[in-house]
């Protein structure tokens, strides 16, 4: 569907993109994760032919976004960063141009227009100055301007910064929603919504890609800096002399609570949390010590991205 | 470029820049109608035109400054680049936009010489033929006002530079007198061109070598020729401002010369500052 080849992109001296490659296939929601100034928007631009890039090639089913533009772009909807639009306008004239500007004419344009409002759920709004909307309000037009022309991919630059709780979890059912009849790439900052939405993730520091998996695969990556805390009902001495026996447990930690029980924190390198959950548990139970409380602490998206970002991660 | 150029219309049409222009250019022309042709009794309706055309000096830029620079401020320049459009379709419709805005009170003011001749005899071919040229003057200085709207996006700053670009020329005539016209004069004032260019080039790509080298080529080329035949500079300087000038070329249709190299020449500078718009434009996506 989209092919990244070699892209790099220089801003005078400055690299912002670094021999990036990667491929896009049909039909899911793809994250695109990054700190500030890692190239997200960057790439955005260079894929939706906002952008020139200094080198490599973009295609999109087959058409060069350098070469076939206009095709390329037609298979595209694209949300910037900030959503572009005219704010001397009501949304209903602004889709309308765009529509038109897509090539779209007559009842088919009036058609989709209305199709893509009530997709986006602004249709009350529509006769509206944009500049008199909100914000969620202003990003869903903009969002509805990208479905205009029923394109294959819809790409949005940070769709949800700047939004209240409530218009976010909106916003992202409507990606959801989106996802099923087109191929989404979106890019956040914000790990969380990235592993909420997305099918898979591509983490990109420094003008460079770290790692492209599923939400899940990425954390398994970091599965050796597990964690496991429990509670057991027993003397810090007990306790003690339980752990010690036990070899996975590198380092441990034991604190007493006010209840004569026991918290206790192990950190392991060993791969199979639940292999350890249980070791723990039967540990305990064959000295008459109940556990009353055990929670295993995987690593999630979070710490994946610090690692990776931070230079010492994986590549693929 | 339909898209566009009807995009552009209606906001020309909702906003109040298309009213302006519209009631400043008419105001003008009535104005001018009344002094020359009502109460100096003239039958001429070409000096009313010739009257007229220092207005430019305001009204291209209040109705080109906007043009790409708002798209700049607003960000809805990224919209345009994303959508299945040619750099060359963009400009072009916002240019036809434009150029109706402007035809609209022309149209208008065209049924004045009609109107005068139910009162006298009015020599319709110098009216009609100035009108014409009239038009042609405007388009060129509409086309030049994109093209400085489409350097930044302050549409202040796009306005103040449209103003003083214009006067320039407008009293480029006047001025081209009072430069010196010996060779040694003409010189250094190309020398000084060059940096200028320089300065302009290094503005637009921000690319420092490239600039320094357009300078320093251009003021080594000049100081050969100057060193090779001195007397290739005689003159030259305000020979060159006169011939820059539209509104020397206007002033021959006024005269009642239908004087078609001008024509050719409004030609010339519409086609060459829609291309350097363009590029403007297209020069966006490789900074």
């Amino acid at each position: 569907m989209i092919r990244v080849e070699h892209l790099t992109k220089y801003y005078g001296d400055v690299m912002a993109l670094n021999d990036l490659s990667f491929e896009i296939d049909e039909g899911h929601v793809y994250g695109f994760l990054g700190a500030n100034g890692a190239g997200k928007s960057t790439t955005m631009n260079i894929m939706t032919g906002c952008l020139s890039a200094t080198d490599g090639k973009v295609s999109i089913d087959g058409y060069d976004i350098f070469e076939k533009p206009e095709k390329a772009k037609k298979l595209m909807g694209y949300l910037p960063e900030l959503p572009p639009l005219y704010m001397n306008e009501t949304p209903a004239e602004y889709l309308r141009f765009v529509g038109e500007a897509k090539g779209l004419k007559g009842a088919e344009l009036k058609r989709q227009v209305e199709e893509v409002m009530e997709q986006t759920n602004i249709g009350g709004i529509k006769n509206r100055l944009i500049s008199a909307l909100s914000k969620g309000y202003r990003q869903r037009v903009g969002i509805a301007q990208a479905l205009l022309g029923n394109p294959k991919v819809i790409i949005l630059d940070e769709p949800t910064v700047g939004l209240d709780p409530i218009q976010i979890i909106e916003i992202r059912d409507l990606i959801g929603q989106l996802g099923e009849n087109h191929t989404v790439i979106l890019s956040s900052h914000i790990l969380s919504e990235v592993q909420a939405i997305c099918e898979k993730v591509l983490i990109i520091a420094q003008g460079k890609l770290v790692a492209f998996d599923t939400p899940r695969n990425l954390e398994k990556l970091m599965l050796s800096s597990n964690q496991v805390s429990f509670t057991a009902e027993a003397s810090v001495d007990e306790a003690s002399e339980i752990m010690e026996r036990m070899e996975f447990a590198e380092e441990y930690q034991v604190e007493k609570r006010e209840d004569d029980a026991v918290n206790i924190f192990v950190k392991t390198d060993s791969a199979n949390v639940r292999d350890i959950c249980r070791q723990i548990f039967f540990a305990f139970a064959d000295q008459g010590n109940a556990i009353i409380e055990m929670e295993a602490k995987k690593a999630n998206l979070e710490d994946v991205f610090i690692e990776l970002t931070e230079g010492s991660g994986v590549e693929e | 470029m339909i898209a566009v150029w009807k995009h552009e219309l209606s906001n020309y049409f909702h906003s109040l820049t298309a009213y302006i222009f519209s009631a400043f250019l008419l105001a003008l022309v009535g104005l001018g109608a009344m002094l020359y042709n009502i109460q100096s009794a003239v039958a001429n309706f070409e000096y009313v035109l010739s009257f007229v055309s220092l207005g430019f000096v305001v009204m291209i830029p209040i109705v080109t400054m906007r043009v790409v620079a708002e798209e700049r401020k607003q960000k809805t320049d990224q919209l345009l680049y994303s959508l299945p459009l040619k750099t060359t379709h963009i400009i072009l419709g916002k240019y036809l936009a434009l150029l109706v805005v402007y035809l609209a009170p022309l149209l208008i003011i065209s049924f004045y010489p009609l109107i005068f001749a139910q009162f006298g005899e009015v020599y319709l071919p110098t009216s009609f033929g100035s009108l014409f040229a009239f038009f042609m003057m405007g388009a060129a200085l509409l086309a030049v006002g994109i093209f400085i709207s489409s350097l930044t996006e302050n549409t202040g700053f796009a306005a103040g530079i449209a103003i003083s670009v214009i006067l320039l020329n407008y009293y480029s005539v006047t001025l081209a007198e009072y430069v010196s016209s010996t060779s040694l004069g003409s010189a250094i004032a190309f020398a000084g061109i060059a940096a200028v260019l320089g300065f302009v080039v290094r503005y637009v790509t921000k690319h420092n070598r490239l600039a320094y080298g357009v300078a320093v080529a251009l003021c080594l080329a000049v100081l050969g020729v100057y060193a090779l035949d001195r007397s290739k500079f005689e003159g030259l300087l305000p020979d060159i401002m006169t011939k820059l000038s539209l509104f020397e070329r206007f002033y021959k249709f006024v005269n009642g010369v239908f004087d078609l190299t001008a024509i050719i020449y409004y030609i010339t500078v519409i086609v060459f500052f829609l291309f350097l718009s363009v590029q403007s434009l297209e020069k966006r996506r490789y900074n």
